[in-house]
């Protein structure tokens, strides 16, 4: 089943079409990887999935419901996380704060009552909230075995702890599908050997993921289907098995001559 | 006189206002272009400016009646002030912003309001908080075009405006150092790496900006008269003119003065608006801009890179 | 002497009250406003107004400034917060100007003896300052526990979000906008509900008084004693409120030029920034987790503070 899906997908900045009628599909319950080359409009993608970005046309549709336009904020509480290529913690709270942050709709936040009403319940009910907000941030750092850093300022975190961070506060919100921005970007290899237990972590959740990363020996690792961009178009999707045969694929990543990457 | 020529003659106003507009619109836009930061101290410069050039100028004429010799002397007088404001700029830029280019984006911000609070409430200690004429360095006998009326004071602050502002365009088109101007507003750390001396630009930056309000705080002299808190509305105004324009880009400053001026100008009595409400034509100008083109006319989209 | 310490206490609580609406909208969501001024003016005029065309009592006046105010930074809000931080200092700024503006050409010579306000039969005089400082400090308290509370509940939490990151908050299902309106109302509100208090001590409203200064000094007070962090503004105002009336208590009042103090406020921002851009006391020492209940945390509270426990200092 598909859960997530882009139907012609197009974003122009100026004349410049960084994503090119796009159709990207992800399977429920999947990991799925997608790559390509620096500017290839990978990011851009995520940009327009996840509402921080309007795509110049096309549909997205995410869990058989059509998300095109919608501001940031309400495709995250449909279900949608991520995190950024360029991290985007909190860096001045602490690292438990920043999952909290995760929480803001999971506690306190009930659909079926009037906003105003809610708002007053938060605010005079607020040291009870903020118990069980507390309690569930510190269940999900204790899932990324970082109990002891929660009263740590996230930004004096080392580099991959960070990035481990942004991926515990995006899947405090329970999402159903999380994207990824290179993960393992800036990470040596040990701890890249531990995002690859973390994302089968998530898995068995029953989280979908995406993730875009460079890291070709982690994404044939851990993904089950791959998409390829080059230059804003989809060139390749497949297993893992197929990309790596992919004759586009390689002219893509290679060049035709003597073009180096 | 017919409505008509009643409203060309608010353009003319309105070009006069709107040509000192753009000369104090410069140095918001090409600070913002390169530090992406307001210089909320910007409009105390200009204050600075006209209190320096007329200090000056009264210092060499004294009570000579307008000639040749007020004339040069006013011209003396406006090079001075540029001098003293080029260098006052880098100064500020040196002490109050250079220390925290890195630090939070409020620091720089909050760090210009108190040097501008500095600035005009200085100028007030030592000047005296009432408003001074600045004497016309010429006869200032009205010429009837048609029916229209121009002032040689309105032809001078075109000319010098305009002059300015070519001069301007030349050195940011046509030399090195401009040429490193727009490169590192374009990029810093590239810039930096291509070996322009991104600090020294940035001075730059900082004194031909305080040059030119210098002239523009003259200029305005003539209509506003000259006190400590005159860089407020008219420093407020200058930056509605540079949002207009296109914040960041030089001929939109240019363009959003002039647009501002005759808005002014034409905009008031169109509308029946009392002259001491004046101000509010602006400000309703520069929210109705940021609504519906926050960009301005000739800016360039710019996002935040996620 | 007794008579300025009793001034400074009496405009400490009122630049408190703003100064608790700033840091609201500044130290919290991390928006740069600068027409406090503005806001105290609006409510200082609904005061006269409710008050002496009306007839209405202070205690009426009271909310009805606040949500006057409120209502004006609502209408203010939609369109300007939408915008960049640099661009909302700059259209605040101009704002307060033009309230100024209007309320000098709509009426220029402002209200005089503006009724009392009275409590259980008592009667606030401006003579009495101890009632007044009582009553303002009263407020005070108020709003800074409502404040507080604020500030720790998970609407707090996502102002500071916006502060932090507006993309980052966006992606944990943070309505920026929302928070950002509904933060700068507050903020408006309290100007709002300072303006008040002023009208009540002085009885009189003149336009001249809510100059750019008055958003300066709020700012200041903000800045100085750390932003977002309550107990700190609080410190902040009094320290500002001291340095205004230092020529009358030293009695230089013929040395120190009228212009001093805002020279000093001035400095104080450009070298608070450069040295201590956190303020005096820093950042909200808040950590969550404390395993305590709220009445656990006020009964520790008070077994601590027992000893140097005064009504002001909160």
């Amino acid at each position: 089943m598909r859960i997530l899906e882009t139907e012609h997908l197009t974003r122009e900045f100026g004349g410049v079409i960084a994503v090119n009628d796009v159709d990207f599909h992800v399977e429920k319950g999947l990991v799925t990887g997608l790559i390509g080359p620096n500017g290839a409009g990978k990011t851009t993608l995520f940009n327009q999935i996840t509402g921080v970005d309007k795509p110049t046309s096309g549909r997205i549709i995410f869990d058989g419901r059509d998300i095109t336009g919608l501001p940031a904020w309400k495709i995250s509480r449909l279900g949608i996380a991520r995190t950024f290529q360029n991290i985007r913690l909190y860096k001045e709270l602490t690292v438990v704060e920043n999952v909290m942050m995760g929480l803001h709709f999971k506690v306190g936040s009930d659909p079926f009552r009037h906003r105003f009403q809610q708002a007053v319940k938060s605010y005079i009910f607020a040291s009870r909230e903020n118990r069980e907000v507390y309690r569930r941030a510190m269940e999900w750092l204790s899932f990324f075995e970082m109990e002891e850093h929660a009263q740590d300022f996230a930004g004096s975190l080392p580099y991959g702890k960070q990035r481990e961070l942004e991926i515990a506060r995006a899947l405090a919100a329970e999402p159903k599908l999380l994207f990824l921005d290179e993960p393992a970007a800036g990470m040596n290899p040990s701890e890249t050997a531990h995002l690859m237990q973390v994302v089968a972590k998530i898995r068995q959740l029953g989280v979908t993921v995406v993730l875009i990363e460079h890291d070709m020996k982690l994404v044939m690792n851990i993904c089950d289907s791959i998409t390829v961009l080059n230059f804003g178009v989809k060139i390749a999707e497949g297993t893992p098995n197929e990309i790596k045969h992919d004759k586009g694929v390689i002219e893509a990543y290679l060049g035709r001559e003597e073009e180096d990457e | 006189m017919s409505t008509l020529t009643l409203y060309m003659q608010y353009i003319v106003n309105g070009l006069t206002l709107g040509a000192i507009y753009s000369l104090i619109a410069l140095g918001y836009t090409m600070v913002y272009g390169i530090l992406k930061f307001i210089n909320f101290a910007h409009g105390d410069i200009l204050m600075v400016g006209a209190f320096i050039g007329l200090l000056v100028y009264t210092a060499l004429t004294g009570d000579a009646a307008p000639g040749a010799w007020t004339l040069s002397a006013f011209f003396i007088a406006m090079l001075v002030s540029m001098i003293a404001c080029a260098i006052l700029g880098m100064l500020i830029e040196r002490i109050a912003y250079k220390p925290l280019r890195n630090a939070n984006r409020l620091a720089p911000l909050l760090s210009a309001i108190g040097v501008s609070f500095i600035l005009s409430n200085g100028a007030a200690w030592i000047f005296g908080t009432q408003s001074r004429r600045f004497p016309y360095p010429f006869e200032n006998d009205p010429i009837h075009i048609g029916s229209i009326t121009i002032t040689p004071h309105q032809i001078v602050v075109i000319v010098v405006s305009v002059a300015m502002m070519l001069l301007l365009t030349f050195f940011v088109n046509r030399t090195r150092m401009g040429k490193a101007m727009r490169a590192t507003s374009l990029d810093q750390s590239t810039s930096q790496l291509m070996g322009i001396n991104v600090n020294r630009v940035i001075s730059l930056t900082f004194a031909i900006g305080s040059a030119l309000a210098a002239v523009g705080g003259i200029l305005a002299a003539f209509d506003f008269r000259v006190y400590p808190s005159m860089g407020t509305m008219t420093g407020l105004k200058a930056f509605v003119a540079a949002v207009i324009g296109g914040i960041g880009n030089i001929q939109g400053a240019m363009i959003g003065g002039v647009l501002l001026g005759i808005l002014e100008a034409v905009g008031a009595p169109l509308l029946h608006i009392p002259n001491g409400m004046k101000d509010t034509v602006a400000f309703a100008v520069l929210i109705i801009v940021l609504l519906v083109k926050p960009d301005g006319i000739l800016g360039k989209n710019e996002r935040e890179k996620v | 002497m007794l008579n300025f310490f009793q001034l400074i206490l009496i405009y400490a609580g009122i630049y408190a009250l703003m100064a608790i609406g700033q840091n609201c909208i500044t130290g919290y969501t991390g928006m740069l406003s600068l027409c406090h001024a503005g806001f105290f003016c609006i409510g200082s005029y609904a005061t006269a107004i409710m008050c002496k065309t009306f007839g209405l009592s202070f205690w009426l006046s009271l909310p009805v400034a606040a949500i006057a105010t409120g209502l004006v930074g609502l209408l203010i809000g939609i369109p300007t917060l939408r915008l960049k931080g640099d661009y909302l200092c700059i259209a605040t700024l101009g704002l307060g100007e033009i309230i100024r503006n209007i309320a000098t050409n709509v009426n220029p010579v402002g209200y005089n003896s503006i009724p009392r306000a009275s409590l259980f039969g008592y009667q606030f005089a401006s003579r009495n300052k101890l009632a007044f400082i009582v009553l303002i400090w009263v407020f005070v308290l108020i709003f800074y526990i409502l404040f507080q509370q604020l500030a720790h509940s998970r609407i707090g939490r996502a102002m500071i979000a916006v502060r932090e990151d507006e993309v980052a908050a966006q992606s944990n299902g943070i309505n920026v906008t929302k928070y950002k309106i509904s933060s700068f109302v507050l903020g408006a509100a309290m100007g709002g509900i300072a303006g008040c208090m002023q009208t009540a001590y002085t009885l009189t409203v003149q336009p001249g008084s809510y100059t750019f200064m008055v958003s300066v000094m709020v700012l200041c007070t903000v800045v100085l004693g750390g932003m977002g962090n309550g107990k700190a503004v609080i410190l902040g105002a009094f320290i500002i409120q001291f340095i205004s009336y230092l020529p009358q208590l030293t009695g230089l009042t013929n040395v120190i030029p009228a212009q001093a103090k805002q020279m000093i406020y001035g400095l104080l921002l450009v070298v608070m920034m450069l040295w201590r851009p956190q303020g005096i006391l820093g950042r909200d020492r808040f950590r969550y987790g404390d395993p305590r209940t709220r009445r656990e945390k006020i009964a520790a509270f008070f077994r601590r503070e027992g000893r140097n426990a005064e009504g002001g200092a909160v």
